[in-house]
């Protein structure tokens, strides 16, 4: 075990800010890769479904 | 088992196929960070000259192994749909970009925040940070020039010849250390001699460097599920899902 105590694992022997920084900025990449991911799906999906309802509504069986 | 190669390869083939593989990757993803973050904090000791800013290393490596594997997968995918005219290997190529780029970023903000406290500077323009950053560009390059041209298959095409010709920058970073005089350590891992650092290290190193392996693999095939989705939507198929899913 490296830490006695959680001060000392923020500390990061006095490199906190670089260490917490990269993992920190990398957290941030990573969950706002995902949340663009979802927020992609769910517009698409949106937009599609709208489409596939005005295409029945309008008796078009066979859209372009 | 045998599989079919042509069929996997039609688009309403693997639409399916991607969102069951999906879940393995991301749990594999999150299970290999766990373990590696735990590794890397807990079992790997402080570094005898560089204390513990050297913990940097545990994403700083992977995501530049990543930033560049990313782009010669790219680029590949990019090439056989040039050559072959197959619809899926372009949608794969700009489905890998964003997060190539992510992982590029990464391996660059990583590294002038340890560049700091060891070199004493966030940045110089030496040979294998420059080239790292130009990278990036090729990247946001690649993005951009795809999205500005509404016809896909003249976009997959100019973004695959971008994608080959900047191909030749990846060879360019990894041997940069070596061919040039630079800041910049040499590579700690490499297939021809034995690694140049303790085995636990090493360990942490790798199992985030398969971590951030298995997340590319989950996102680039959720994005190319929805670039299919995208490009196949007048197809009945997608009708067929939408009415399943709805």
């Amino acid at each position: 075990m490296n830490w006695g105590s959680w001060s000392a694992f923020w500390h990061m022997g006095g490199y906190g800010l670089y260490v917490w920084g990269s993992y920190g900025v990398t957290l941030l990449c990573l969950a706002g890769e995902i949340w663009l991911l979802g927020r992609r799906r769910r517009t698409l999906l949106a937009r599609l479904n709208q489409m596939l309802r005005l295409s029945r509504q309008n008796g078009n069986e066979t859209p372009t | 088992m045998k599989i079919n190669w042509f069929k996997s390869a039609s688009p309403a083939t693997f639409y399916p196929l991607a969102g069951r593989m999906i879940p393995w990757f991301s749990t594999a993803a999150a299970l290999l960070c766990a373990v590696g973050l735990y590794v890397s904090f807990f079992l790997a000791p402080t570094d005898a000259t560089q204390g513990e800013a050297y913990r940097i290393i545990f994403i700083h490596v992977p995501a530049a192994w990543m930033s560049m594997f990313i782009y010669l997968v790219m680029a590949f995918w990019a090439g056989i749909g040039l050559a072959f005219n197959t619809r899926l290997s372009s949608m794969m190529a700009q489905a890998l970009a964003p997060t190539g780029a992510m992982f590029t970023f990464v391996a660059l903000w990583t590294g002038a925040l340890w560049g700091k406290p060891t070199w004493g500077t966030w940045w110089v323009w030496d040979a294998r940070l420059t080239s790292e950053l130009i990278l990036l560009f090729l990247y946001l390059g690649y993005l951009a020039l795809t999205a500005a041209i509404d016809d896909t298959r003249r976009a997959d095409k100019a973004g695959a010849i971008l994608a080959l010709v900047g191909a030749v920058n990846v060879p360019i970073i990894y041997f940069s250390v070596q061919w040039w005089n630079t800041l910049h350590q040499g590579a700690s891992v490499s297939l021809t001699r034995a690694p140049s650092m303790a085995r636990i290290m090493l360990i942490g190193m790798l199992l985030m460097g398969l971590a951030a392996w298995m997340y590319s693999i989950a996102a680039a095939l959720s994005r190319v599920r929805l670039i299919i989705l995208e490009r196949e939507k007048n197809t009945a198929w997608v009708r067929e899902v939408l009415e399943r899913e709805a």
